[in-house]
């Protein structure tokens, strides 16, 4: 990107240059299409007026043209070269910062000021567009641009899983110095005790001996931190981040993860996050271009009480349409857009009818707008239309045969069914916020005044001549019907002005445009005067394409309780009407709070507003189960708009900010900058101790995506910026749902139960040692051969281990998409946390004191078949590794849930590779090799040809197994418990219901495995209500709302 | 993923559709359930508590006799004796008695074993040379340092066998006396084949020289007996002149280290050739005639004799078969309260 050339005018001529020797003050010049190298005040353009097209989607991701327009003296520069070098103009302006839609600067040049403004910016990031060339002069380069101060510093993402085994490690370390300690001191006590009468044979540490029986202690303090650093386990960073990489594999072959129009696979960018990904409470998601495919379509409209759109068959039904759906025939007109679609012909019969209305409709269309035509070749005609509504509709007008060929400042020139027709553009009352209409004055070839005007229904129905009741009515009621199938509607209504009238009210409006205070208010006044006793034509429904299967995402994420918040640049029309067509609006909703304060007070009054509207929603009953509160409170609806978000976002209101918009099911915020994203990132991120998920498809993405837990970028749209800077990228939003419900719930799962088996592991195999230490005198005599210790982590346990980590499935993929709240162990991190920790341990202690007490038992005065005896060191030691191996073996084998051909080769390879090694180092050749390294000589012959040998094995193993296998069973009981108390009597706690979803895996594996009898039909009940969806929670709810209450 | 892949048409990207890459391998999910958990622990109880009166029975069936002869009978006075050692190369012979009230049926194995002393420590169990052990003429003229203070004698001759295990060999000697009502017949004993096959055949080795004719002693010549020795090593056994040197019985015994500071090792076993022990050890009064030279006293240890019979899975063993019985109880009681829990909720 630095390295791109540009043109560059620092002496009298042109020179080419690259981006990163652009410095402030220089001068320029930019080419079409090209992207913005700095951010530069405009100073001359190719088009009239020094008027200038660029595109902010990597900015704000808003993808239709803007203008910018150079002041007047400058653009007189022109493209002269030697004239723009001697420009001398001074510029002072703001200092650097990330507002991305707010510049304020003087220009002094020719000892005069010229107010400056960010319409006369042009920002890095952008790109240019329908401009030949421009100059403009560099305000602010590099790390000062708007783009880049808008970019969050990336940070190293680690997960939570991450940060707890870090804590771990340092517990176990802890926990190592303890044992290290009660051993030093056991020996201190032994030695003073014991050891020192067995010195005659032992006469080398006679100097210990005599006086410092502590010194001995601090000895076997190092001695045991040696034999005991096992338990800290090592391989398991190895393990770890193997898993982790197979895993980001997995994700990037995922076939169900690949867009095939665009050839895009998913790709994990990091392998470091996987298993958060089953963890995530919070999406922060862009709209453009990740929800919608900004595409915008003509759908359906209704013309002077007539509803065009809709398909019906013979039989007067509706019929749904879908890609096969006929498509209305152009062909009649040589000038249509291929692309369009529209499927009701009888609009097509009726524009051939040439029925005044509906040619008066499209002609409004192709009349009220701002929208610029670009005729490249004869006939081919492209659009550019600041906003991709107002293309639709003109496009639509287009194909009908109203076709919106040229403009001028004073004409528009149509061709009206193939015959040209010059309108004389009288004036245009342009769009805003306020308004919510435009509307444009034109004088026909017959003379006469029109006023077209088109805006929000509401707007336009106020302003009707009461003549329109009638009309008005069907229409609404058309609206209505379409804004329910969440399209975006305009209505439409014309005027005939009276020549005089007019007249009369071009001077006014000439006067008012020249007053240089409340000129706005001025001229909104003349504006609203003109626009009254309006004639209403019809109303457009226009669709935002959602990528393909959006509301379902959203719905199922919804189930997962993840909550969803959409962070939009866009207008807050356009982000509620998005809202509503992807089901995160909804009209049943109790309510819609939208928070649009000037003010800091103002914005706190509106937040307190709506915390208290919902809080008193939200009775008392309910106050202490906090569980239920998404459930109760689910109807609420948050819309925050930059200006608010900005004051929201400051310290003291914050807070209030967070606590009530999690208090609301569905929080969009409008109009932020990309900071703004991350800074919402950010609060939610440090305050409620969730992963966050932030989702984006452009560059103004890229600093919330750096923010968030974990980033995921859309590929496949224009630009790279969000990819490049996510964490995971694919190409639909839709993926979005199998990368957190498939592989982030397996990544998750599988992660927590390899931690808790290595742990365990660890544990199991260490601590022997230190049962050992009673009976040895503490002196750090290892339990095991030195060839075991070195083996056991990295060759007999750790495939089995891995194999798991890396293809366990409790739950396959079809019932993780069927069951969204499977996730929510995740969320709640139920799977590995300190208590999960502290269990393993305690397992593994279980099975290292069993491991070593059982054996001893047995072993301590027994003698072989044959009378000789096996009670020694070597004997036993081997006979402890033995059951060792085999009881981490069983348990990985009851701990695997999904055996695939790779865990059998794993499982029983370990084993028997652990024999094979074991025989073989107990072998007669190596002992003669090197009589001092395998000192085990003919041990593992000696002890395993014992019958006693193996029941001693089978019993430790039964022993060690057992509680495990039955604790694990009575942990999948309490599902059962709750299903029973929802249902019948019986006080119920909150946690239940969360528990109830916690033990839903074996649940949904008994079901999935298809089990027969009873079994399934008893908890069926149970699974509906934990995941089949709302309806039967709410009910078990609402059941239990009214027992508390009454 | 470097490998370019050969279809590079529209949908080079597209992931293979394999069953590996797709997560789709063919497996067997086992399901941990009250049907098939319960039974599997009904049968495993069944089985541990059936296995735990099998071996309760059988272990009814061997015997096990314990005499600790620390100070008992006349063994008193050589444990004062041994309490000085300025008095370690006096001899001192005693004699315990004691009576066998039933028969010991089948092959009788005569232990010695030890109380309290701590053969597993560390610095012991290491302090031995293998290699010396196993015959090789360079670690018997320059043993291990891990033998260290054990390695070299006073007159600086290295210690053959070296370290602290073979220094503190046990040395006491025992002869088995049977009183019956008739004689006093001294009980047979193999002293040989008490070793495991592969120790006496593999680990132990006596130096090999090339010059078959020399003796023992000539082999051994240039090394010095461990300190606490009263014979050299090539001479542990006068008896009989292959049990001597590394490969002695005695001597393999001990250096195979026990685990647990009470230990007891094999001394002999009866040979039953002989009238009246061909049936195994007849009841009658028994004294055993002990060469008492291993000093315990100063680590308040204990000596004692142990006579024993065998079962099929070894010497008398309490442990084993109760802890079975222990285990299948409780996994039975286990199951009990998991098949209750399960009745009461999931039915």
């Amino acid at each position: 990107m630095n390295l791109q050339q540009l043109f560059f005018v620092p002496s009298k001529f042109l020179q080419n240059e690259k981006w990163m020797n652009v410095r402030v003050g220089d001068i320029i010049k930019l080419e079409n299409n090209h992207f913005v190298a700095a951010d530069i005040l405009l100073l001359s353009s190719s088009e009239p007026y020094g008027l200038c097209y660029i595109e902010t989607a990597e900015l704000d991701g808003e993808t239709n043209l803007k203008v910018r327009q150079a002041l007047t003296v400058t653009s007189d520069l022109g493209a002269d070269v030697a004239k723009l070098a001697d420009f001398n103009g001074e510029v002072i302006c703001e200092p650097p910062n990330n507002k991305l839609d707010k510049f304020t600067g003087t220009l002094y040049w020719r000892d005069n000021k010229y107010p400056l403004d960010n319409e006369k910016m042009l920002l890095r990031g952008c790109v240019l567009r329908n401009t030949d060339w421009c100059f403009g002069m560099v305000i602010f380069a590099g790390l000062q641009t708007k783009l880049m101060q808008n970019c969050g510093r990336t940070k190293f993402k680690r997960t939570s899983i991450d940060k707890l085994m870090n804590t771990l490690v340092l517990w176990i370390f802890g926990f190592l110095v303890c044992m290290g300690v009660i051993l030093a001191i056991g020996n201190t006590i032994w030695e003073q005790k014991v050891g020192r009468t067995f010195s005659v044979y032992l006469l080398w540490d006679e100097p210990i001996r005599n006086n410092n029986v502590v010194f001995s202690g601090f000895l076997t303090f190092w001695s045991y931190i040696i034999i005991l650093n096992t338990m800290v386990p090592i391989s398991l960073y190895v393990s770890v981040e193997v898993i982790r990489l197979g895993h980001s594999y997995f994700i990037n072959w995922d076939r169900k993860m690949y867009y095939i129009q665009k050839d895009t696979p998913a790709e994990a960018r990091t392998t470091t996050l996987n298993e958060e990904l089953g963890q995530v409470e919070f999406i922060f998601s862009d709209k453009t271009g990740t929800l919608t495919q900004n595409i915008m379509v003509f759908n359906k409209c209704s013309i002077n009480g007539k509803s065009y759109g809709d398909v019906y068959d013979e039989f007067g039904h509706k019929v749904e349409i879908t890609e096969r759906t006929d498509c209305v025939d152009f062909s009649f007109n040589p000038l249509s857009d291929r692309k369009f679609k529209f499927h009701d012909s009888s609009l097509v019969e009726a524009i051939k009818m040439e029925e005044p209305s509906v040619q008066e409709f499209f002609r409004l269309l192709s009349l009220c707008h701002t929208v610029m035509p670009e005729e490249k070749n004869e006939g081919d005609l492209v659009y550019q239309a600041q906003s991709p509504d107002e293309g639709a509709l003109v496009t639509a007008a287009r194909n009908f045969g109203f076709v919106f060929r040229s403009r001028t400042p004073e004409t528009v020139t149509l061709y009206e069914m193939g015959i040209a027709v010059n309108y004389q553009l009288l004036a245009i009352l342009d769009f805003n916020n306020v308004r919510k209409r435009m509307s444009v004055i034109v004088r026909n070839p017959a003379g006469h005044i029109k006023l077209y005007c088109k805006g929000a229904d509401t707007i336009i129905f106020d302003r009707l001549d009461p003549s329109n009741q009638v009309l008005m009515n069907t229409t609404s009621e058309h609206l209505y019907e379409f804004a329910g199938e969440g399209l975006r509607t305009l209505a439409l209504a014309y005027k005939d002005l009276d020549e005089n009238v007019l007249e009369e009210w071009m001077k006014r409006l000439l006067n008012a445009s020249t007053v240089i205070e409340n000129r706005e208010e001025g001229l909104a006044d003349l504006y609203e005067e003109i626009e009254t006793g309006l004639m209403l034509l019809g109303a457009t429904a226009v669709e935002d394409k959602l990528q393909e299967g959006v509301p379902e995402t959203i719905a199922c994420l919804t189930l997962a309780n993840i909550k969803i918040w959409v962070l939009t640049g866009d207008k807050l029309e356009t982000a509620m009407n998005i809202g509503y067509s992807c089901n995160m609006l909804r009209d049943d909703m109790n309510e819609v709070f939208i928070i649009s304060g000037h003010s800091v007070s103002e914005v706190q009054q509106q937040l307190r507003l709506v915390s208290s509207t919902v809080d008193v929603e939200k009775t008392d009953e309910f106050s202490e189960d906090s569980v239920f509160e998404e459930t109760i409170i689910a109807e609420y609806a948050l819309i925050i708009n930059g200006h608010s978000l900005a004051h929201a976002l400051e310290p003291e209101l914050e807070q209030v900010l967070l606590e009530t918009a999690c208090l609301c099911k569905t929080v969009i915020c409008c109009r932020v900058t990309p900071m703004q994203k991350a800074q919402v990132v950010e609060l939610v991120k440090t305050n409620k101790m969730a992963v966050t998920l932030a989702i984006g498809d452009g560059a103004n993405d890229v600093s919330m995506i750096k923010t968030a837990h974990i980033g995921v970028g859309i590929s496949g749209q224009e630009g790279m910026q969000a990819v490049l800077a996510s964490d995971y990228s694919f190409a639909q939003f839709r993926y979005l749902q199998r990368l957190l419900l498939v592989h982030g719930r397996w990544s998750y799962f599988r992660m927590c139960n390899f931690l808790f088996y290595f742990f365990y592991k660890n544990f199991a195999f260490t601590l022997v040692h230190f049962w050992f230490g009673f009976f040895c005198g503490f002196s750090a005599q290892t339990v095991y051969d030195q060839w075991f210790i070195t083996l056991f982590n990295i060759v007999y346990t750790s495939l089995p281990v891995l194999a798991m980590g890396l293809f366990d499935q409790d739950v396959n993929e079809a019932n993780s998409h069927r069951y969204p709240s499977l996730y929510r162990p995740g969320q709640l991190n139920l799977l590995f946390n300190k208590r999960q920790f502290f269990l393993c341990t305690l397992q593994g202690m279980g099975t290292s004191f069993l491991l070593f007490f059982i054996p001893y038992g047995a072993f301590c005065l027994v003698v072989r078949d044959d009378g000789s005896h096996i009670s020694d060191q070597q004997a036993f030691a081997v006979i402890i590794s033995t059951s060792l191996v085999i009881v981490v073996s069983v348990q990985i084998g009851l701990d695997t849930y999904y055996w695939t051909a790779v865990n059998h080769v794993f499982v029983w390879g370990s084993l028997a590779v652990y024999f094979a090694i074991l025989f073989a180092m107990h072998s007669d050749g190596l002992f003669s090799i090197l009589p001092s390294h395998f000192p085990f000589i003919g041990t593992a012959r000696n002890c395993l040809t014992q019958k006693s040998v193996w029941l001693v094995i089978m019993l430790t193993t039964v022993a060690c197994v057992m509680p495990g296998l039955a604790c694990r069973l009575c942990r999948s009981r309490p599902r059962s418990r709750t299903s029973d108390s929802c249902g019948g009597p019986g006080a119920v706690h909150a946690d239940t219901v969360a528990r109830c979803t916690m033990f839903s895996s074996d649940t949904l594996v008994r079901l999935a495995s298809g089990l027969s009898g009873h079994c399934v039909k008893k908890q069926c009940g149970l699974v509906g209500l934990c995941f089949g969806g709302l309806p039967m929670r709410q009910d078990c709810n609402y059941q239990l709302g009214r027992k508390k209450g009454g | 993923m470097g490998k370019v892949k050969a279809n590079a048409g529209p949908l080079a990207r597209r992931p293979d559709n394999s069953a590996f890459k797709q997560q789709r391998l063919p497996a067997w999910s086992p399901m941990l359930t009250a049907q098939t958990v319960l039974p599997f622990f009904y049968g495993m109880a069944t089985v541990c508590v059936l296995l735990g009166v099998w071996l309760l029975v059988t272990v009814q069936n061997t015997h096990e006799l314990k005499v600790d002869y620390t100070h008992a009978g006349s063994c008193d006075k050589c444990f004062e004796k041994r309490k000085d050692r300025a008095n370690a190369n006096q001899s001192c012979n005693c004699t315990v008695v004691f009576n066998i009230e039933n028969t010991f049926k089948g092959d009788v194995f005569f232990y010695y074993g030890l109380i309290n002393f701590h053969q597993n420590l560390r610095q012991y169990m290491d302090s031995r040379d293998d290699g010396q052990m196993i015959g090789r003429n360079k670690n018997l003229k320059n043993p291990s340092s891990y033998c260290e203070p054990f390695m070299k004698d006073k007159n600086g001759l290295p210690i053959a066998p070296c370290g602290a295990v073979a220094n503190s060999m046990f040395n006491d000697s025992f002869t088995l006396v049977y009183h019956s009502a008739a004689s006093r017949q001294v009980v047979p004993l193999f002293r040989k084949g008490i070793t495991w096959y592969t120790d006496k055949n593999v680990k132990f080795r006596n130096p090999q020289v090339e010059n078959k004719t020399l003796t023992l002693a000539q082999v051994f010549e240039g090394t010095g007996q461990p300190l606490y020795w009263q014979k050299p090593v090539y001479d542990l056994d006068p008896w009989d002149r292959n049990n001597n040197g590394f490969i002695n019985e005695d001597l393999i015994v001990w250096m195979r280290e026990a685990a647990f500071p009470n230990f007891k090792k094999l001394y002999g076993v009866l040979n039953r050739a002989i009238e009246p022990f061909t049936e195994g050890l007849p009841a009658g009064n028994y004294s055993v005639d002990i060469s008492y030279n291993f000093p315990v006293e100063y680590f308040q240890g204990r000596k004692e004799v142990v006579l024993s019979t065998v079962s099929w899975f070894g010497g008398q063993n309490n442990f084993l078969p109760i802890a079975y019985l222990v285990t299948g109880c409780l996994i039975l009681l286990l199951a009990v309260i998991l098949t209750a829990v399960w009745w009461k909720f999931a039915l």
